[in-house]
């Protein structure tokens, strides 16, 4: 009976000393791992995944183990606010990333500012940080930044009339709204305003009207998934010479392969992580790029997304803010993340400031040119 | 109280006492009637879950319960009381949670924001029912099948209106400003778990006390035989009708608290998918009870937050969960449980 006793207090008392040591700081994230966003999501989760396996592997933070919890969404506005709720209630974590969709973001949002926690959205759209909340961030580039560097490009070949071939899903409607809200000040007029729906097969009575518009000089085509493709390959079929663009919503090499040999000669604004071996040397993001290449092709065997580039960053800024905190108050570490100066992601160089909660500025953008079934860096 | 009082003032006789005692009985049964009851059984369930809950976490989870238990009752009034599926029912859903949203922007405070987009979709429901209603067979899951679509694409692209595919922020009323007016302090999480339990406990008072009225035993004739219903004198095609304008005030109620209760919605509200889901509560629940509501949308809400735990099966349990439950009690949980009660005791 004593000894029982005794062998419970010991084990009892073994816990309690152990428990110190595991001290642990959480980090939570909500994100479509599954559903109709999960080309977003999967990729996020498994490199969050990776990159705590590979932070603990290396001593943690400040001496401190890394613990993730991540939930599944599934891009569900309703799910993600319950998830959030949950994961700053119940798991008490200093920090959230998330969010895949536009929508599942919004919906979390003014959580963080109620319970003060910090909070990084990997999705799109200018709504996020425009209004700037003082506690959401996000590290994608937004749509908008997308047309000004498209309008760039263009105007530094000294055109002008651009016509616009939009898709009707989220992406293509928010980035056309987008492209057409900037050309004024980009210095290009919009002569040519098409859409199709995203599972049209043939896009070819659109393309011809454009084609036919008077004094049109390039073509853009912000859209999402199969309908870029079909664009490309009907553009070439109709033998359209003008300049084509396409957007950062089809920057992979599966459109490449989807598009064939059509997808020569046209343009694109994407991360630089398509073009890691073409990087030069001093180029800030060459390390973080070849890292997360390398790394992931490791874990999973696949070449990672731009999607997992946008968690790849987010958490590396986390990490960051908080070995620069130096502490896990939540407070502290939104306080050390908006002090965020110069960090080289894969996606750009960030520098949050209270005004600015993306950080990044045009210079993230590559205008990439297809060439023979590969990327090319346009030189600026 | 009333009913209490009522032999005393009788003074019956001794000998008819006991008649007088059955009598009282009788009555009080009367006085608490099935509404009633049911409405008191709810509030009860509500407080006991505010008892229980430890954390603003459970309070959310239990709003989204009740929340979807309100829009499931409204089916339980279309498929259990008159036999009639809707595939449509998140349009509803939606017109209630997106009016909720807008008109806030153009003026209008949120409480008469809510009540317009609730009276669009009883209208809507009216307008679109009626012609339907008239055929028999599955029209109506075709036709609503129909209609969720076609509220879904215009909630989806008439972007200056409603935000697009990514959806809107609701500005407006949060349920603690409620509860501040009369002195009481509580988070949002809380006050708006009040809201939303007080409003489904009153919505299934209403739908119990419409099983009993002479219009729910019409209802309840016509989903036996179409037939014989029409024999009886019962104008078959009205009373579908307002059974469905029913039920599609049912679900933008619960779109309108549910838009006030995230603060954004998006067209999800209303896509396809979550028609689907609230009939799914009801037949898992029970079609024909209010009780089933409660239980298919306790079951379907809760246990997807319980199953986190196993990530990566989580989709196969709960699909392994309902067609066990499909095989099993074809009739709902509630039923086929109140049936092995009744069993029990006989």
């Amino acid at each position: 009976m004593t000894r029982q006793a005794v062998a419970a207090g010991v084990s009892a008392l073994a816990l309690l000393t152990a428990a110190p040591a595991l001290a642990e700081i959480k980090i939570g994230a909500s994100l479509a791992v599954t559903g109709p966003a999960a080309f977003l999501g999967d990729p996020e989760a498994k490199t969050l995944e990776m990159l705590v396996e590979e932070l603990n592997a290396n001593g943690g933070i400040n001496g401190e183990e890394v613990e993730l919890i991540l939930y599944d969404d599934g891009a569900d506005p309703n799910k993600a606010r319950t998830f959030a709720t949950r994961l700053i209630e119940e798991d008490e974590v200093v920090a959230v990333i998330g969010g895949s969709s536009t929508g599942a973001t919004m919906a979390m949002a003014p959580l963080f500012a109620d319970y003060e926690i910090p909070f990084i959205s990997l999705a799109g759209a200018v709504v996020i940080i425009d209004p700037v909340q003082e506690f959401v961030f996000k590290t994608p580039h937004t749509d908008r930044m997308a047309c000004e560097k498209i309008f760039a490009d263009i105007t530094s070949r000294g055109m002008t009339k651009v016509g616009l071939i939009s898709g009707t899903d989220g992406f293509g409607a928010s980035m056309r709204e987008q492209c057409l809200d900037v050309a004024p000040a980009s210095g290009v007029e919009i002569v040519a305003d098409e859409s199709y729906g995203g599972s049209d097969s043939d896009m070819t009575p659109q393309l011809t009207n454009i084609a036919a518009t008077e004094g049109i000089e390039a073509v853009v085509n912000p859209g999402f998934g199969q309908g870029p493709a079909v664009v490309t390959r009907n553009y070439a079929q109709l033998g359209i010479d003008l300049p084509f663009y396409q957007s950062h919503g089809v920057a992979s090499d599966e459109f490449i392969k989807l598009a064939g040999d059509a997808a020569n000669g046209l343009r694109l604004p994407a991360t630089p992580l398509l073009i890691p071996d073409q990087l030069a040397e001093d180029d800030p993001q060459r390390q973080p790029v070849q890292d997360y290449i390398a790394a992931y092709e490791a874990a999973h065997g696949e070449k990672p997304s731009t999607f997992g580039g946008y968690a790849y960053d987010a958490f590396h800024l986390l990490v960051n803010a908080i070995e620069r905190a130096g502490s896990t108050d939540p407070v502290e570490i939104r306080d050390a993340l908006e002090a965020t100066e110069g960090h080289a992601g894969v996606t750009g160089v960030y520098s949050f400031t209270p005004e600015d909660h993306m950080g990044l500025d045009l210079s993230a953008f590559r205008i990439l040119e297809i060439k023979d079934g590969g990327w090319t860096p346009v030189e600026e | 109280m009333m009913a209490g009082q009522r032999p005393t003032t009788s003074a019956a006789p001794a000998d008819t006492g006991r008649h007088a005692y059955l009598q009282n009985k009788v009555t009080r049964r009367r006085a608490i009637g099935p509404g009633l009851r049911t409405f008191l059984i709810f509030a009860v369930l509500v407080g006991l879950g505010a008892l229980i809950f430890p954390s603003s976490y459970f309070y959310r989870v239990g709003t989204l319960v009740w929340i979807n238990t309100l829009a499931v009752t409204g089916i339980v009034v279309l498929l259990g009381y008159v036999g009639l599926v809707s595939l449509g029912h998140a349009g509803f859903f939606a017109i209630g949670a997106y009016a909720t949203a807008i008109l806030p922007n153009y003026g209008v405070p949120s409480p008469l924001a809510m009540l317009s987009g609730v009276l669009l979709a009883g209208l809507l429901a009216l307008v679109v029912g009626r012609p339907i209603l008239k055929l028999s067979g599955y029209y109506l899951a075709i036709a609503t099948l129909g209609l969720g679509m076609l509220i879904w694409m215009v909630l989806s692209k008439e972007a200056w209106l409603t935000g697009g595919p990514d959806g809107m922020t609701v500005s407006g009323m949060n349920a603690r400003n409620l509860f501040k007016m009369v002195g009481l302090n509580l988070k949002s999480a809380e006050a708006w778990y009040w809201v939303a339990g007080f409003t489904a406990a009153i919505g299934a008072a209403i739908a119990v006390n419409l099983a009993g009225s002479p219009s729910g035993r019409s209802l309840r004739a016509i989903h036996d035989s179409d037939v014989a219903a029409r024999s009886l004198g019962i104008d078959v095609a009205r009373a579908k009708s307002r059974a469905f304008v029913i039920s599609a005030l049912y679900a933008a109620v619960a779109g309108g608290l549910l838009a006030l209760a995230n603060g954004y919605i998006t067209p999800e509200t209303g896509g396809f998918m979550h028609s689907v889901e609230m009939v799914t509560m009801a037949v898992l629940g029970g079609a024909t009870s209010v009780f089933g509501a409660l239980v298919g949308a306790l079951i379907l809400t809760a246990l997807p937050q319980v199953l986190t735990v196993f990530a990566d099966y989580e989709h196969m349990l709960l699909g392994g969960i309902m067609v066990v439950t499909m095989i099993a009690m074809r009739r709902g949980l509630v039923p086929f449980i109140a049936d092995l009660w009744t069993r029990r005791k006989s």
